[in-house]
């Protein structure tokens, strides 16, 4: 008995191992959790199944930081993967690294593989091409900030529940009107940097760094510190002073707070949609972010979040062959729909948009092409394009950390702002210095 | 007169002590040195490129503000880790010492939390004290405390310190449990046939006597508070609200870990290992006088 088991089981590792002889393994490291990993193992196993020459391996190696943390220290002991997914503020520290990875253009070139940059919305190859417009990564998994409120609390406060405050000023006004019928907390958000500081100065058409918000080069400097930011950070301290905003975190804590239906406005990922619609017992709306509406210009456009997929140096030709078809394979304009329309990400080139607008899925799911349209209210400036910080998941936290002293009343808004500044620049120049 | 074992044989001691002593080098000496050879360079993530800066690492640590202010965090945090972990692990083992019905599901239920991994434990906490879904915080509104460590910086190291202590005390129980047993019945009984009370007896007795213990859960715990609690923080505070629980072992691991900085992160390291080395050549040096074995 134990015998006839062994011998099934060499006959199937012999089988196995053949076919992966025959096979080329491209692996791919990726941080999707639950059922977005359910998804991209479904993108994984269409493309196996389209051919027989590649097999492209996905294996989640835990959070963003996580995976990128583990395939840095892979490179480093020659075993990196093929195809790494990266969040958008590792962006620069991948790109600074030459010699550990290839762009992704020179792949698809090489292979002599269709790839038109073009084809993506403008905020998506902006934010992963470098000056001279190559793109670098494969932009893969995109999302933005959006504005959410629970329509059943505003009826209940009096406000109109089909109009979703569109300025700070009428966000304040709601709070306030919100507070007064007894709900604790009028508003919060999710990733307090991305949204307050990163999306608000794109959303506002201001820099966050000189240099193109540091895609001009290595030597940027934040200047998140101007008269606009100081009052926008200080109206959110006021907000907080009052019980009309309650901070809920560094990352996506706001999310829980929305759905839950203990906060009644809320600024979340576009991808927060898919965990609302499952929890909340409530009627609610997606909408734009609020700006000041004495900004001139604003609102501008918003930039995207989420990660890219970047190619990782050093593999044999024929592999990166496979990894030119996988990618190509990913650009086809009914996978990305696909993607869309299970995971909530934004549909990244224009061809899925247009295929997605057709299939009809946006009037069965209002407020689905959302995100694309505040991705895409305007053409992008140099404010509005993108970032690229060196090393910013330190200076993130430390936005974070000066935002918190504001929240919680210790520290005003200009001091806290010129701090985070500061301390944010020492990090720009040792990454400047890390990698001349 | 002094009885002593000695070995004839010329190798065999060094080789029954080799493997402890490979084991030390590899895992203890080895990246300790690599630490502080780390801490002079300046280095990309992926270690590309590579240059030596002296002590440019360190001089940057102590212009910064914050790290200083982290001195302060930490300081607190072991103290309280600390005090707390070896005075309520006291308490128990004394009860526990007693001939109780159950006695030993009582102790095995103390031990538990020792094999809890700290990030595990850190989201226990975090999950019974959560600002709006916790239980803990439920109760607390009934009682009309206000409770949100989210931007509370005083609770939030609060939250930190009960996670530290939770997971500690089963380690500190057991040991402050086998002191007890070693203590002479007949000392006590001697003490309780002069008249003198439980708690003369523990002050008297029992307290002197362990020292040897505590004394070593001392030293064991400073370590421990200093470079084995970031996954609790990890887990739950990730060093804020703002910096109020940004302790250094934690940054070392965020800087280091999440955000590639390997040099700057060496550089903190190597502090670290200097404070608590000092630490314990303080605590031999002074405490240890006061230990009666």
């Amino acid at each position: 008995m134990r015998f006839k088991h062994l011998v099934v089981a060499m006959a199937v590792a012999g089988a196995y191992s053949t076919s992966a002889l025959a096979q080329t393994e491209i692996q791919w490291w990726h941080s999707m959790g639950g059922a977005l990993g359910e998804a991209l193992n479904g993108l994984a196993t269409k493309f196996n199944e389209s051919q027989k020459d590649y097999k492209v391996v996905a294996t989640y190696k835990g959070s963003y930081p996580e995976s990128m943390t583990a395939a840095i220290a892979a490179f480093r002991s020659g075993n990196a993967p093929h195809l790494l997914q990266v969040f958008e503020v590792g962006t620069a520290t991948m790109m600074a690294a030459k010699g550990a990875i290839v762009p992704v253009a020179k792949v698809m070139s090489d292979a002599k593989e269709p790839f038109d940059p073009k084809a993506y919305l403008p905020t998506v190859t902006g934010y992963y091409s470098d000056l001279k417009g190559n793109m670098l990564s494969f932009p893969f998994n995109s999302s933005t900030v959006m504005f959410y409120i629970n329509k059943d609390a505003f009826k209940k406060a009096g406000l109109d529940p089909n109009k979703a405050p569109k300025t700070w000023k009428e966000v304040v006004a709601a709070a306030e009107k919100l507070k007064a019928s007894g709900h604790a907390c009028p508003y919060t958000t999710s990733w307090p940097s991305w949204m307050h500081i990163e999306n608000f100065s794109a959303w506002h058409n201001v820099p966050i760094g000189t240099k193109q918000n540091g895609m001009g080069g290595l030597d940027t400097q934040f200047n998140f510190n101007s008269p606009l930011h100081v009052r926008h950070i200080a109206m959110l301290g006021d907000m907080s002073k009052k019980g009309l905003f309650t901070y809920a975190g560094r990352t996506n804590q706001g999310d829980a707070k929305f759905s839950s239906g203990e906060c009644a406005m809320f600024s979340g990922s576009a991808g927060a949609q898919a965990g609302i619609k499952k929890a909340a017992t409530f009627e609610w709306s997606i909408n734009f972010i609020p700006y000041h509406d004495d900004v001139k210009g604003a609102p501008q456009n918003s930039i995207i979040g989420g990660a890219s997929v970047w190619i990782m140096g050093g593999k044999k030709p024929e592999e990166y062959k496979g990894v030119a078809k996988f990618m190509a394979f990913l650009s086809r304009p009914e996978i990305q729909m696909d993607w869309h329309t299970t995971t909530g990400y934004v549909p990244i080139t224009q061809a899925s948009y247009d295929l997605t607008r057709k299939s009809g899925f946006y009037e069965k799911n209002p407020g689905a092409d959302m995100p694309v349209k505040e991705l895409t209210n305007k053409a992008p400036t140099e404010n509005s394009k993108g970032l690229r910080f060196g090393n910013f998941v330190q200076g993130r936290t430390v936005i974070e950390e000066e935002l918190e002293a504001v929240f919680s009343g210790k520290k005003e808004a200009k001091a806290a702002l010129d701090d985070a500044v500061k301390r944010g620049n020492e990090i720009l120049r040792q990454f400047e210095a890390a990698n001349k | 007169m002094e009885k002593r074992v000695v070995f004839r044989s010329a190798w065999l001691p060094y080789a029954l002590v080799a493997p402890q002593i490979v084991i030390t080098i590899l895992f203890f000496f080895w990246p300790a040195v690599q630490a502080v050879w780390y801490s002079f360079q300046l280095q990309d993530a992926f270690g590309l490129k590579t240059q030596f800066v002296g002590l440019q690492n360190y001089a940057a640590l102590f212009r910064d503000g914050n790290y200083l202010e982290s001195f302060k965090v930490t300081a607190l945090f072991s103290l309280l880790v600390a005090f707390f972990g070896i005075a309520i692990s006291l308490v128990l083992a004394t009860m526990a010492d007693r001939a109780l019905r159950g006695a030993m599901a009582y102790k095995t239920l103390l031990i538990w939390p020792y094999a809890v991994a700290p990030a595990i434990a850190g989201v226990l906490w975090a999950f019974l004290f959560a600002p709006s879904i916790g239980i803990v915080s439920y109760v607390l509104k009934g009682w009309g405390v206000h409770w949100n460590w989210i931007l509370n910086g005083d609770q939030a190291m609060l939250l930190i310190v009960i996670a530290s202590v939770w997971k500690q005390i089963s380690y500190n129980f057991l040991f402050f449990l086998a002191g007890l047993q070693s203590i002479p019945k007949s000392l006590i009984e001697a003490a309780a046939i002069d008249g003198a009370g439980p708690l003369r007896r523990f002050r008297d007795i029992v307290f002197p006597l362990l020292s040897p213990t505590t004394f070593f859960l001392l030293v064991v715990n400073c370590v421990y508070a200093f470079f084995d609690t970031f996954g609790v923080i990890d887990a739950t505070t990730l060093g804020g609200p703002g910096q109020a629980t940004n302790i250094l072992v934690y940054k070392v691991y965020h800087d280091g870990i999440k955000a590639g900085d390997l040099g700057g992160s060496s550089a903190q390291s190597v502090i670290l290992m200097v404070i608590v080395i000092a630490l314990t050549v303080v605590q031999f040096r002074f405490v240890e006088k006061k230990v009666q074995y």
